[in-house]
This record gives C-alpha cells, sequence and structure tokens, in this order.
C-alpha cells in the first residue's frame, strides 16, 4: 500500500509543463488565493468551525497532564502535612512546611542510608558498565577476528530472556561467590544485566565513526590503547552520552534485582532505595507514619524529576533508543 | 600483531568474564534446575524430568496466575496504544489549521515533558505512590471521590477482589502511555506536512486522517510499541508485588510473583526454575505469534 499525495504534487507537475511565457505576466494573472501570505485576511469563511479543534485537543491534553502531575504532587504535598491532616482529608493543603517529616524519613526510616546504598552501586555499576561495555563494543566493531560474530551474537542475545528465567540461579551464583547481601555484588550484577545494550547500541556507533581518524592516528605511531581512550572514546561522546542515561535509569530504578541479591540477616544496612521505599511502605502500615513516608517518597522522586526536567531532551532521546532496539 | 592480539584479549576478557559469570551461566542454569526437586537447603537434589511441568499444569494458582497476565496481555497493549496514538496526533496535528496548513497543538513540548514524568520514577515509587492513592481513608482517590459526593463509590479498591486487578492494570497504564505519547509523536513528525494538508483539502475529517493516514505511516513504531508492552504485560512482577502483593486472595496474581514466592518464600527452588522456563516459551511464542500476525507491508513514501 502506498500513500500517494496527488493533490500536492499537481502543481509543480503544472508549472513544468506550462510552456513558459513571460513571467511577468504569469505572476500578474495569478489569483491572490496562491499568495499564501496576507495578513490582511485572516483565514474565513469554510475554515471556520475548526478553530474549535485547537479547544478540543487541549481539553483532553491537559486532563492527562492532570492525571500525571497529580498523585506526584499530592505525594509532595502530603509530605508536608501531619499524619492527622492526612487522616481528616486527602486533599487538603499543609497548615506549614513540616520539614520534621523529612529529616524523620531521612534518618529515623533510614532512606538517607537507602539514597547514599543506592548512590554507591549505581556510581560503580555506571563506571564499569560503560567502560566494559565501550571495550567490548570497541573490538566488536573494528577488529576483525575468529569468533567476533558468536560474542557479539552472546552478548546481544542477553537483551531477548526475561530476567525471571534467570533469578533463581543468579540467587545461587551470587550467594556461593560470597557477595550475596553486598553491595559490591549489586555493582557487578546491575553492571553485568546492563552489558547486552549498552555492548549492542556502541558496537553500532562505533561503526558509523570515520576509520581515516583511527588511520591517520596508527600512522603517527599512536597505539591500541592511547587510540582508544584518547581518539575513540572522546569521538563516541553522544553514543556513550545516550546509552549512559539509560543505563542511569535502568540501574537507579532496579527493582527486581536488588530484592532477590539483597535479601538475609544483616542485609537491610545494604538495601537501596527502591527497597528501602517498599519496605517502608509496608511498615507504615503498622506504625501509622504517613507524612514520614510521604517525605521519604519524595525524597526519592524529586532528584530524578529535577534531573530530567534539566536534560529533557536527552533523557527522552536516550530513552527511546533503549526502547527502539 | 602480537599486540594487537593481545589487546584484542584484554579488552574482550573482563567483559565476558562478568557477563559469562552473572548473566550467561544462570540463565543456563536455569533449563537445569527446572528438572530437579531441589529445595535450596539440601545440598542435594534429584532430577525429576518433566515432572515440574507436570505439576505446573496442574496448579491451580499458577493458572490463576497466567490469566491475569492473559487479560493483561489482551488489554494493557491496545489500551496503552490507542491513548498514546490518541494524545500523539493531537499533539502533532491537534492545533489550528488555516491556509499555511495543519499545525502541532501549542505547548506540544510542554506536553511531552510532563507526559515523561512517570517514565523516569522506578517502579517502586510509582507502586507505593498509587498504593497510597488507591487507601480507603487517607487515599487520593477516595478523597476526591467524596469531595464531589460520590461517596459510594469510595470503596476499599485494593481490598475488593472485584477491583484490585484493574486497579493495578490502571497503573500499568498510567505509567507506560506518556513514553508512548512521545515516542509516537517523535514519529509522527516525520511525516511530511502536506500529506496531511492533502487530506484535509480533500475533505478527510480528523478521525479519518488519524486512521487512514498516520496508523499506516507510524505502523512500525506501532509494532516495537506493542512487542515492549506484552513484554510488561508478561511481567508486571513489580508493580502487583508493591500494590497488592497478589492479593485479596490471589485476585492480582501474576505468574512473575508466583515465581518469586515459590522460590524466595516457599524454598522450592526447582519448580520455581520450572515456572520461570514456562514464562521464556511464552514470551518467545507471543513474540513470534505477534510478528506473523501484523506483519504488514511497509508503508514507503
Amino acid at each position: 500500500m502506498t500513500v500517494r499525495p496527488s493533490p500536492g504534487e499537481t502543481p509543480p507537475n503544472h508549472l513544468n509543463r506550462a510552456p513558459a511565457p513571460a513571467p511577468a505576466e504569469a505572476t500578474a494573472s495569478t489569483p491572490p488565493a496562491t499568495t499564501r501570505s496576507t495578513p490582511q485576511t485572516p483565514s474565513a469563511g469554510p475554515r471556520a468551525p475548526r478553530r474549535t479543534v485547537p479547544v478540543f485537543s487541549h481539553f483532553f491534553l491537559a486532563v492527562w497532564a492532570l492525571l500525571t502531575t497529580l498523585p506526584l504532587l499530592w505525594a509532595v504535598l502530603s509530605s508536608f502535612k501531619s499524619d492527622n491532616e492526612i487522616l481528616t482529608d486527602p486533599w487538603s493543603l499543609p497548615s506549614r512546611l513540616r520539614w520534621e517529616n523529612w529529616g524523620r524519613a531521612w534518618n529515623e526510616a533510614h532512606i538517607g542510608r537507602y539514597f547514599l546504598n543506592s548512590a554507591i552501586v549505581v556510581t560503580g555499576a555506571l563506571i564499569l558498565t560503560m567502560l566494559l561495555g565501550a571495550m567490548a563494543a570497541y573490538i566488536l566493531a573494528r577488529y576483525k577476528f575468529r569468533g567476533s560474530r558468536l560474542v557479539y551474537y552472546a552478548f546481544v542475545g542477553g537483551m531477548m530472556f526475561p530476567v525471571f528465567l534467570a533469578l533463581v540461579p543468579l540467587f545461587f551464583v551470587v550467594r556461593n561467590l560470597g557477595i550475596l547481601g553486598t553491595l559490591p555484588g549489586l555493582t557487578l550484577v546491575y553492571a553485568a544485566y546492563s552489558l547486552p545494550f549498552t555492548v549492542f547500541f556502541l558496537t553500532a556507533f562505533f561503526r558509523t565513526l570515520p576509520t581515516s581518524v583511527a588511520e591517520a592516528a596508527m600512522v603517527d605511531g599512536c597505539g591500541h590503547y592511547r587510540l582508544f581512550f584518547q581518539v575513540m572514546l572522546p569521538m563516541a561522546r553522544p553514543g556513550l552520552v545516550s546509552v549512559g542515561i539509560f543505563n542511569f535509569l535502568f540501574q537507579w530504578n532496579q527493582y527486581v534485582l536488588p530484592i532477590v541479591l539483597m535479601q538475609g540477616e544483616d542485609a537491610e544496612q545494604k538495601w537501596v532505595l527502591a527497597q528501602g521505599l517498599t519496605a517502608l511502605a509496608v511498615n507504615e502500615g503498622y506504625q501509622g507514619d504517613f507524612s514520614g513516608l510521604f517525605a521519604g517518597m519524595t525524597i526519592a522522586m524529586l532528584p530524578v524529576i529535577i534531573g530530567y526536567l534539566i536534560f529533557n531532551r536527552q533523557v527522552q532521546s536516550g530513552l527511546a533508543a533503549g526502547q527502539l532496539r | 600483531m602480537r599486540g594487537k592480539r593481545l589487546f584484542i584479549a584484554v579488552f574482550l576478557i573482563p567483559p565476558l568474564l562478568l557477563y559469562g559469570i552473572f548473566v550467561v551461566s544462570p540463565y543456563a542454569q536455569a533449563f537445569q534446575i527446572a528438572g530437579t526437586d531441589w529445595s535450596g537447603l539440601s545440598p542435594t537434589y534429584d532430577f525429576i524430568g518433566l515432572d515440574n511441568f507436570r505439576r505446573l499444569l496442574d496448579d491451580g494458582y499458577f493458572w490463576n496466575a497466567l490469566r491475569h497476565n492473559g487479560l493483561l496481555l489482551l488489554l494493557l497493549p491496545v489500551i496503552t496504544i490507542l491513548l498514546g496514538l490518541f494524545f500523539a496526533s493531537m499533539i502533532a496535528v491537534g492545533g489550528r489549521s488555516d491556509r499555511v496548513g495543519v499545525h502541532g497543538v501549542r505547548g506540544a513540548g510542554f506536553y511531552r515533558v510532563v507526559y515523561f514524568f512517570p517514565q523516569v520514577l522506578s517502579v517502586a515509587i510509582i507502586g507505593v505512590l498509587w498504593k497510597e492513592m488507591y487507601a480507603p481513608h487517607t487515599g487520593a482517590v477516595n478523597g476526591l471521590l467524596r469531595a464531589v459526593g460520590l461517596d459510594g463509590l469510595a470503596v476499599a479498591w485494593l481490598g475488593d477482589p472485584r477491583f484490585s486487578f484493574w486497579c493495578v492494570m490502571a497503573v500499568l497504564i498510567w505509567m507506560n502511555v506518556g513514553f508512548y505519547v512521545v515516542l509516537f509523536s517523535a514519529a509522527m513528525q516525520s511525516i511530511p506536512r502536506d500529506l496531511y494538508e492533502a487530506a484535509l483539502l480533500d475533505g478527510a475529517s480528523r478521525m479519518t486522517t488519524l486512521v487512514k493516514l498516520t496508523v499506516p505511516l507510524v505502523w512500525d513504531t506501532i509494532q516495537v510499541a506493542w512487542v515492549y508492552l506484552a513484554i510488561i504485560a508478561i511481567d508486571g512482577f513489580a508493580i502487583v508485588q508493591i500494590i497488592t502483593d497478589g492479593g485479596p486472595s490471589s485476585s492480582s496474581d501474576v505468574v512473575g510473583l508466583r515465581l518469586y514466592k515459590t522460590a524466595f518464600a516457599d524454598g522450592q527452588f526447582g519448580y520455581a526454575s520450572a515456572i520461570g522456563v514456562a514464562m521464556f516459551f511464552l514470551t518467545l511464542t507471543v513474540a513470534a505469534m505477534f510478528l506473523r500476525v501484523t506483519r504488514r507491508d511497509r508503508v514507503e513514501l
């Protein structure tokens, strides 16, 4: 099936077929309909009813925008309310800004500790992912050796398996290595599960980079290692940023891996934010500290939202690239 | 030449080691463990062949969970894609139209930024947030219903087996629509404007334009979206576990949660692995079936 813009094609054809008369005469005879920029005659007549369309679309768009933001706003507002205010009316505004709720969530509910744990794990995992991923992708994109296609498909194949299939054996692999319930253990697992997409994306990216620069550097006596770290990595920066944002969100928002790998005695000290927050939500039922829960939620939510608002273009394109693999 | 070989080895072996230990070996072991009666605590286990899979066929809890995944699979992609297409086309061509042609709506950038919020938040935050939204006394949903005088509708959403599953599905739709709006509106921006102008000149309504023009032209993107939403529907674990934990009385259970509980609450690791293998083949089948059904001639421009 082909969609062909037949009315749109007509004018150029028509012009081409015209046997080129005196141009001045032609312009003079053209009716004002073709001169498009006529500010004195605003689009009127039969088109007028279409003016309702923007109102119509704005209405629906605004409804969904409200549906998206109101729950988040509600959580932020509730984090400043007292438990009593939350219990009497869920939609009332806080009578004053109770920052003490945030303090309680940060210290007593250990959100601060979980936040720090998340930051440590994600920082380590992100550095490891980007370094190892870029190294593997660079070799797979630029060097020919026996078995290179096999290695490439081994990495890329990892994107097709549901993580659930691996959960049970992974638990025992990590336990047998003696790193169950530890931050380094979680870091290694995060990095390993980020590799398939990172390698896939960066291999494609390294292939698009011009070979001439690398060749010139080689002629000048640049070694393989220097070529990679000082020439190729800086050139691959846009790709590294996209895949880095994708990996950051993937790792920061991870839920299934930590709840499986950070269980057992003493593991509570090492919990990450996602895990600590859900535990807080379960405990809140017993302790009745609603405001503390909302404060914890807000603390977990705000950094990501603020980061997103600053880098929204990069985040959207990074995530879109990740989904369209 | 030797330097080059060494270089390849130095660069390739560390990532392959990490990947092999934590990704490849667990996936390979999963199939093996699925054939055993391993309970995790005992050092020994027996190979019991396909018994775990036979047991799966008679497991009422598994079928109940699978039914919920089936419902998600039928409804989640369709509803999310329809809403995504609707809002994306509003953004792309919902603005005023005049002699110059069709315009995007004003504030398109604003909508795209706001719609994307749930996508950057972790499932844990979204789950906890909606658990509180649905809370019977302190929740925002019932607060709103009472405020507009619909006290009768203010029920215990998550405590009622009739509603709990649908509440979870609503959250899954809520958190995914925004991403597909952004995705579809990016795809729509690559459609030449004059196609819309031509269609409108020919007297096509906006609905006809959407169905006959926009949808065929972004069909590839819709296909990709469907596959990803189907994967989310087969999973669904995190949101269900946080919001309802499968309850009340398994009314919102999903297969991923079955697996998690069978393994880490009941310690039946062999059986849990069998559930994992079943999920894997389910995913494969759905993807293969879908690609076959929706194969359709590409629209060339």
